[in-house]
């Protein structure tokens, strides 16, 4: 068998994957070349360090193979087009053999910075921004990402190979971004972060050994980012958020990938550790003023994870935290707003709440909002209701978990219903 | 040779598992998973969706400029795609074994469904009876 990298080197490649581009890219401009020398010189690295052991100096060893990469390349392409009449090679050819990509002097920080703004430049796509941030800050393989995605590999590797050349041609990349690019683009970056790790969070169901696992990338991406920005609230906000809900993953599917609702969970089986660094980071980034959405959102996670039960948890700031989230009007937030509201003045306060919202052409039709009706009934006693929104919403949902709990949830109530009707037919 | 098995359900017919009792949708679902589950062991599986439900389906036609016109579900219809499975196996007959299992998914009381499951072959080029020289 081929000897693997253990975890450990496994991760210091990744996080070594952004500084070697940055370094390349500082030099040799061309980044779509520059990023396909990475990935050769992380294959090769994969394949030569479970052997020859790691080298001293992992970065020199990564930037001096994928420079080497580069330059083969550079020849090949300058020999190509020198037959064809066409000498546009953007470099001397005496700076072709003087490697000095590593070199000292250069702010390392604000490069490593740039190039997640290069990955979610707005020209792209969402789906774009996500694959080119796990290829480039994340240091996964175009095989990996397509897993992930449960998509082919080489849809993947079309998708990554247009993202680079779109935006190499719509320019504002690496290293011409201004002030004001930047600050445009940070919000892409975290809602990307926060997508991957709510597809890795979605799909987790314990059984998909071959696939990546997105959340930990995302939180592993998070904390990068966290370190190059730890002054940013929303920046901490993001990686408190990620690391004070994943804590619940292992107790939020069943054996056999079944959704476990918060207040059925076992909450002895949550991991506390993440729990209490996220609250570290959270307190540090409510510290720093200017409350923003991934920060209040982080504030619920932390009420929720300090809880000993559902009835035991603070409703109330729950629900003035929501309230706060209200200038940042997302129809999800509203639906969670409805249900805290429903454990503070009772069902029917929820219910009321819930036909407001059905007023929104996003959510009239939307399962979610079904599902929250549906949870309020229960809770109110309205059994029969509960039933129809139940299957109402499975029957929207595309999400096959979730199907399957809204289903259960429906059978189960109308279980016990048939069984009172048994007995008092009986009896 | 790859085949597709697509599993037609009638609307109204006997595949209305929002209506079962819950134990049944566990079996019935824990059978789907564990038989898309030995496929893929088996390395005979390529794909495998479940489609979501028909009433979010959309019917979409070019306009005069190539506009989509969408409308919405038909009523008409008699039963909808729920799911498929795309398979790669030596010979027909093993096609139609992989088909008579997913028909024998389990319903309302553990009783086999008995689901008609459609059986197409996918289109390969070369065609499969074809060899170099002959």
């Amino acid at each position: 068998m081929i000897p693997r990298l253990d975890d450990g080197a496994q991760d210091l490649l990744r996080d070594l994957a952004p500084t070697v581009l940055c370094a390349l890219v500082r030099r040799y401009r061309d980044f779509a070349g520059c990023e396909d020398a990475v990935q050769e010189a992380l294959l090769a690295a994969a394949m030569q360090w479970p052997a020859q052991g790691t080298p001293d100096n992992p970065k020199g060893w990564l930037i001096t193979v994928a420079t080497r990469r580069l330059t083969d390349q550079i020849r090949a392409d300058t020999a190509r087009r020198l037959r064809e009449h066409l000498v546009v090679s953007l470099i001397p050819a005496d700076e072709q053999i003087a490697l000095a990509a590593d070199a000292a002097g250069v702010n390392e920080r604000d490069e490593t910075l740039d190039l997640y703004f290069m990955c979610c430049h707005p020209v792209l796509s969402q789906a774009s921004q996500i694959a080119l941030t796990l290829r480039v800050m994340g240091g996964l393989t175009t095989s990996e990402i397509a897993r992930a995605f449960l998509v082919p590999a080489r849809t993947m590797a079309q998708r990554l190979a247009r993202a680079k050349q779109t935006i190499e041609s719509a320019g504002r990349t690496f290293p011409d971004l201004t002030a004001q690019d930047r600050a445009a683009r940070l919000p892409s970056v975290l809602k990307v972060l926060y997508l991957i790790f709510s597809e890795g969070y979605a799909a987790s169901d314990g059984d998909e050994l071959c696939r990546v696992d997105l959340s930990n990338e995302a939180i592993r991406v998070a904390r990068q980012l966290w370190r190059l920005l730890p002054d940013h609230p929303e920046v901490g906000g993001l990686l408190a958020l990620m690391l004070l809900t994943d804590a619940r993953r292992a107790a939020r599917t069943g054996p056999n990938g079944e959704l476990i609702p918060l207040d059925e969970q076992v909450r002895s089986r949550w991991n506390h550790e993440r729990i209490a660094e996220g609250k570290r980071i959270l307190e540090r980034a409510l510290a720093q003023g200017a409350a923003g959405p991934y920060q209040v959102q982080a504030a619920i996670a932390a009420l929720h994870d300090e809880a000993p039960n559902i009835e035991a948890t603070d409703w109330p700031q729950i629900l003035a935290l929501y309230d706060a989230l209200r200038f940042h009007d997302s129809p999800m937030t509203r639906l969670s707003r409805a249900i805290a509201l429903g454990m503070v003045n009772g069902p029917a306060a929820g219910l009321a709440a819930l036909d407001d919202l059905a007023l929104d052409p996003r959510l009239a039709t939307h399962h979610r909002l079904a599902a929250t009706r549906a949870h309020l009934l229960e809770r109110a006693g309205h059994h029969a209701a509960a039933i129809d929104e139940y299957r109402r919403a499975a029957q929207r949902t595309t999400n096959t978990s979730e199907r399957t709990y809204l289903l259960l949830r429906a059978a189960r109530l109308s279980d016990s219903l048939a069984g009172v009707e048994l007995k008092t037919v009986v009896g | 040779m790859k085949y597709m098995l697509l599993m037609n359900v009638p609307l109204g017919g006997a595949y209305q598992i929002a209506g079962w009792p819950a134990a049944d949708i566990t079996a019935h679902i824990a059978f789907m998973r564990n038989f898309t589950k030995t496929l893929s062991a088996a390395g005979e599986l390529v794909a495998a969706e479940g489609l979501g439900g028909p009433d979010q389906a959309k019917l979409v036609r070019a306009g005069a400029r190539g506009e989509p016109i969408t409308d919405g579900v038909f009523p008409e219809a008699k039963e909808f795609l729920a799911g498929y499975w795309v398979v790669d196996v030596d010979t027909p007959e093993r096609a139609y074994a992989i088909a008579a299992e997913a028909s024998a998914a389990p319903g309302p009381g553990g009783r086999p469904l008995n689901l008609a499951i459609e059986v197409r072959q996918v289109m390969s080029d070369p065609p499969s009876d074809w060899t170099p020289g002959a």
